[in-house]
Order: structure tokens, then C-alpha cells, then sequence
């Protein structure tokens, strides 16, 4: 072996290394979360309503908080983002007013967590009057889901080749009726994929909902979209930092919790990815 | 397609005005984003403009953060927030980097598989939960090591910020490794240059600018992260002097907005102040991003994210 296949290979191996660097610390915390959170956590824990000032009882107000939240955000989201998509893929031109929408997005993706609460509190929870609500919080954290909607989506649009629209044409229908019924049954699975990713980003925030919605301790089921409501991962945040005296085995139950919800859809969203990957026919 | 179904569809479709009013419906959608934008915008403007208005600028630009004796001296929030995502993008680029190399030109097959999903995963892990592991098992560590008295230090925030910008500069970086073509390898290859010096002298520096938009974009990153940096870093809002800095507490523009707005009275000087840090922060991630916009717009007529 030569002196520089020596240092190609030294080289090699010590980008590997930098590689499990990256990794390793990604298993540890998933891991130390998930063992230290199963001891501690029982089905009681997730149907209970919190005691004694958080510290003893379940978390079943959260988790019920955020579920809402996460589809209050979905009825918003969705519709907004997969239209917004499809303007981007099937009608809009290459040209300025195109590219100012594209460096819309790519901001609106940017744009810190915290602004997003800022912004929500000044336009939905003062100026429009809605309070600190769920509808207040869902919108906030719809606008902030809504970039990683258009853009999974649009990408899927764009996957599905340009044929079938030509087909379509060429048997007289609309260009609307080519999207509605062949385009976007095609790209259904990877916008599915996109909206699973938004959503989850949405479900574990804490920054926009700190002025928005989030309740400190409110031992309740929310009653209507006007109502606050605890949300997981503000509550992790109260727990972890805002009570003294917590006990280890809370924090680390919630923590779990919150982290098994947004796992278990990045699962679903790569599933549903791969499954339909391998099964379509172009 | 079956022929019957779409068929029967067809003949159900939906009349012409119909359709206009969808096809309009979808154009305003398509413009959205701009509304949203612009909104988000002149609300920081409208809220945040007072501040620089109702505070004196020698106290504005002081160095003491005192809220509740009207001192709203932003410098050491600024330093704070600079000392945390540069000190993180001093750990994350390097390792950025050389981790999109191995992902891209050298590591076989079954690593990538391994690699690609844990990095989504760290993608998608909630920034208060990586607070949370930040400050039960990272600060202790942090405490022991290096001697610092809590272990909720500058160098803590910028540990966990390293690992949350991670999963945008590996993949903006691949983008850019990718979209070297093929035949510069070859070339390279063929005048006897090894792969090791083929990646290094002629791969990376034809991607550079695609680099450097990762690099921008992990920052814009970390500049805006709130949860986790607040939870990690102490929070005690003073100028950090010297080296030694980064082993003591430090707040961020962002947690200071996250910890402080719920306590304030809205319409105060205080409330204005915070909006006025929103509307810094969000001006530098609409610089960085319009940057890294016109160098995308430029590159593209070359071909891909070089």
C-alpha cells in the first residue's frame, strides 16, 4: 500500500468515526429517555387527570391538549398547504411573483418558534380577540406547519410524470379534472408522508404555544376551541423547570410520552414512504 | 385506471363555473405564503417599532438587562445568542460536513441505511425534549468535566444546538455533494488521484457554495432555536467576557422573549421591547434566507445546488 492509499484510509475511517459521532449521541438520548420514562410510567399515568399540583396523579389533560391542538392544526394545515402545492406544481410559471412565493416559504420555514408565538399572540390572541384558546394555538402552529406541508407535497405532485396530465387532456378532460382525479390520487401517499411530518413538528412545539394557548395547570378536558388547555410539551417544560420539587419520575414519564407520540408518527409517515414506493407502477 | 370508474366519474363532473371558482380558490392559496409573511411581518413592525421609539437607543444599545428598572439593554442578549449558535456552528460544520462526505462518496450501503433514518429521527426529537436530556444528563456531565458550577452553561446550549442544526447541514450539504457531476469524479479518478484526494480537491470545492449554504442555513437554525437553548444555557443575561465565557450562563434573544412575554402587561414598554427582539430575529433569518436564496437562483443555471 502506498503513503496516500495509507491516508485515504485513515481518512475513510475517520470520517466513519465523525459519522457514529453523530449517530451515537441520537441512541443515547432516545434511549436513556425511553428507559428511564418506562419505569415510571403506567396506563394510570396517561388516563388520570394531575394531583396534588402536578406532582402525583396522570397527564391526561395534555395529552388530550395536544391531540386537539395537533388536529385543529390538521383541519387548517392541510387544505391550505396541499392547495398552496398544488398552485405551485401544476399552474404556477417559472417567474418573479413565482419565485417571491418560493422565498415565502423557504422563510416562513425559518422563521424562529418564538417569533411564530409573538406573531400569534399579537394577530389571533389580541388583535382578532380569540384569547389564549385552542383556536389561537392551532392557527399559530398551523402557519408554522404549513412550509414542510407545501414542500413534501409539492415534491410529490411533481413526482407523478407529466404523461398522466397529457392523458387526461387527451381524452378531454380539464386541466382541473386531471388534477383532481389523476394527479393527486397518484401523489397521495407522499403528501400523506408531508402532512404526517408537519404535523408531528406541530404536535411537539412549545415556543408558539407559550402566549397562545398553554394552560400552566388546568385539570380539566378542554370544552371548546375557546377554552385553554396543558399541552404535552409545555407541560415537560413547566415540569422540568418552572415547579420545584418535582418528582424524577413525572419528568421522565412525560418525556417519554412526548417523545414515543412524535416517534411513533415519524414511523407511520416512513412506512406509509416506503410501502407505496415499492408498490407503484412508474 | 379501470375504465368503467372513471367513467361513471366523468360523468358526474363538476360544471365549468365550478371549476373556476376552485382553480381561483387554489391561486390564492398558491400566494398564501407571501400573505402569511408579510402579516407576520408588519405585526413584529406595528408591536416592535415602539420600543425603538419609547427606549432612549443609549439605553437600548446599553449592556444591562434589567426589565423591571426600565433598563432594556439588548447587547448582552445579542452576544449571548451570537457566543451560543457560533460556538455550535464551530462543532456542527466540521462534523456536518464530513459526515455528508461519508454519506455521499464513501460509506457503503448498509451504514447510509443506518445513518439516514437516525438523523430524522434527531430531526424530529422536540426541541423541549432534548432541553430536558440537556439538562438531566448533559449538564451534570458538563459539571463534572469542566469544572463549571451548574453545568447550565453557554457550552451546554451549544452542544444541543450543534446536534439540532445537524440534521440540516448534513442534508443541504448532501444536496450539494450530489449535484457534482459524475464526470468531475471521473476525471479526477482517471488522472490517477485517489478517491480520498478526489473528494477533497475536486468534489467539495466545486459543492463550496452549496456548503456554504448549509452552513448559513444550520446557523439560521440555531439562531432561532428557544426551548432547548432556554432550558440549558442558565439564563443569566450578562456580556460575556472573554474565554472563559463559555463556561458560564448566557441568555439568548429567544429565551428571553420566551421566558419574559407571559409576565408582561401588554401595550408596556416591556411587551414592546420583546417584539422588538422578534423583529431583529426575524430579520436575520429573512437576510440569511434571502442570501442563500439569490445564490441558489445564480446556481441554478449551472445545473443543481453547486
Amino acid at each position: 500500500m502506498t503513503q496516500r492509499h495509507l491516508i485515504q484510509r485513515l481518512g475513510f475511517i475517520f470520517l466513519g468515526l465523525v459519522g457514529f459521532l453523530v449517530v451515537a449521541p441520537i441512541l443515547f438520548v432516545v434511549g436513556s429517555i425511553i428507559w428511564r420514562g418506562a419505569g415510571a410510567l403506567t396506563w394510570r399515568f396517561l388516563i388520570e387527570m394531575p394531583h396534588n399540583g402536578m406532582k402525583s396523579g396522570g397527564i391526561l389533560p395534555a395529552i388530550v391538549g395536544t391531540l386537539v391542538l395537533t388536529a385543529g392544526v390538521a383541519i387548517v394545515a392541510i387544505p391550505v398547504g396541499v392547495g398552496a402545492a398544488v398552485y405551485l406544481s401544476e399552474y404556477a410559471t417559472d417567474n418573479w411573483f413565482t419565485r417571491a412565493i418560493r422565498l415565502a416559504i423557504v422563510n416562513l420555514s425559518s422563521i424562529p418558534s418564538v417569533v411564530y408565538g409573538l406573531f400569534g399572540l399579537g394577530l389571533f390572541v389580541l388583535f382578532l380577540g380569540f384569547g389564549t384558546s385552542i383556536l389561537a394555538g392551532a392557527l399559530t402552529l398551523a402557519i408554522m406547519t404549513l412550509p414542510v406541508i407545501i414542500s413534501t407535497a409539492e415534491e410529490a405532485l411533481r413526482a407523478v410524470p407529466a404523461e398522466f396530465r397529457t392523458v387526461s387532456a387527451s381524452l378531454g378532460g380539464t386541466k382541473w379534472q386531471g388534477i383532481r382525479y389523476i394527479v393527486l390520487p397518484q401523489a397521495l401517499p407522499g403528501i400523506l408522508t408531508g402532512v404526517i411530518l408537519g404535523l408531528l413538528r406541530a404536535a411537539g412545539e412549545t415556543a408558539p404555544i407559550l402566549f397562545t394557548v398553554a394552560a400552566f395547570y388546568l385539570p380539566r378536558l378542554p370544552h371548546s376551541p375557546f377554552d385553554e388547555t396543558m399541552a404535552l410539551p409545555y407541560h415537560l417544560y413547566v415540569i422540568s423547570t418552572q415547579v420545584p420539587g418535582m418528582p424524577e419520575g413525572v419528568q421522565n414519564a412525560t418525556a417519554l410520552v412526548l417523545l414515543a407520540l412524535v416517534l411513533t408518527m415519524n414511523l407511520v409517515a416512513s412506512i406509509i414512504r416506503s410501502y407505496f414506493r415499492r408498490r407503484r407502477e412508474w | 385506471m379501470k375504465k368503467p370508474s372513471s367513467q361513471t366519474r366523468v360523468a358526474r363532473l363538476p360544471s365549468r363555473p365550478l371549476e373556476f371558482a376552485i382553480e381561483s380558490l387554489i391561486r390564492v392559496l398558491g400566494f398564501s405564503a407571501i400573505g402569511f409573511v408579510t402579516l407576520i411581518f408588519i405585526f413584529l413592525l406595528t408591536e416592535g417599532l415602539p420600543a425603538f421609539l419609547q427606549v432612549r437607543p443609549g439605553n437600548l444599545f446599553s449592556t444591562r438587562w434589567y426589565p423591571t428598572f426600565d433598563l432594556y439593554g439588548v447587547l448582552p442578549l445579542i452576544s449571548g445568542s451570537a457566543l451560543v449558535t457560533i460556538t455550535a456552528m464551530l462543532i456542527a460544520f466540521p462534523m456536518g460536513l464530513f459526515t455528508a462526505v461519508f454519506v455521499r462518496e464513501v460509506a457503503p450501503n448498509w451504514a447510509r441505511e443506518v445513518l439516514k433514518p437516525l438523523i430524522e429521527v434527531l430531526a424530529g426529537i422536540p426541541s423541549v425534549v432534548l432541553g430536558f436530556f440537556g439538562m438531566t444528563m448533559l449538564a451534570p456531565i458538563v459539571r463534572e468535566v469542566l469544572g463549571a458550577p451548574t453545568g447550565l452553561t453557554a457550552l451546554t446550549g451549544a452542544i444541543i444546538l450543534a446536534y439540532m442544526s445537524l440534521p440540516t447541514i448534513i442534508s443541504v450539504a448532501e444536496d450539494a455533494l450530489d449535484a457534482v457531476p459524475k464526470s468531475y469524479r471521473d476525471a479526477s479518478l482517471a488522472m490517477g488521484a485517489t478517491r480520498w484526494q478526489t473528494i477533497w480537491r475536486v468534489v467539495v470545492p466545486s459543492a463550496r457554495s452549496g456548503i456554504l449554504m448549509a452552513l448559513m442555513l444550520g446557523m439560521g437554525r440555531a439562531i432561532g432555536e428557544t426551548m432547548a437553548v432556554m432550558m440549558v444555557t442558565g439564563n443569566a443575561a450578562r456580556m460575556p467576557e472573554g474565554l472563559q465565557a463559555i463556561l458560564k450562563p448566557v441568555r439568548t434573544m429567544t429565551a428571553t422573549i420566551a421566558a419574559e412575554m407571559g409576565e408582561v402587561a401588554h401595550g408596556s414598554t416591556h411587551y414592546h421591547v420583546l417584539f422588538g427582539i422578534g423583529l431583529i430575529l426575524f430579520a436575520i433569518t429573512f437576510l440569511i434566507n434571502l442570501a442563500v436564496a439569490s445564490m441558489m437562483f445564480q446556481k441554478r443555471s449551472r445545473g443543481g445546488l453547486r
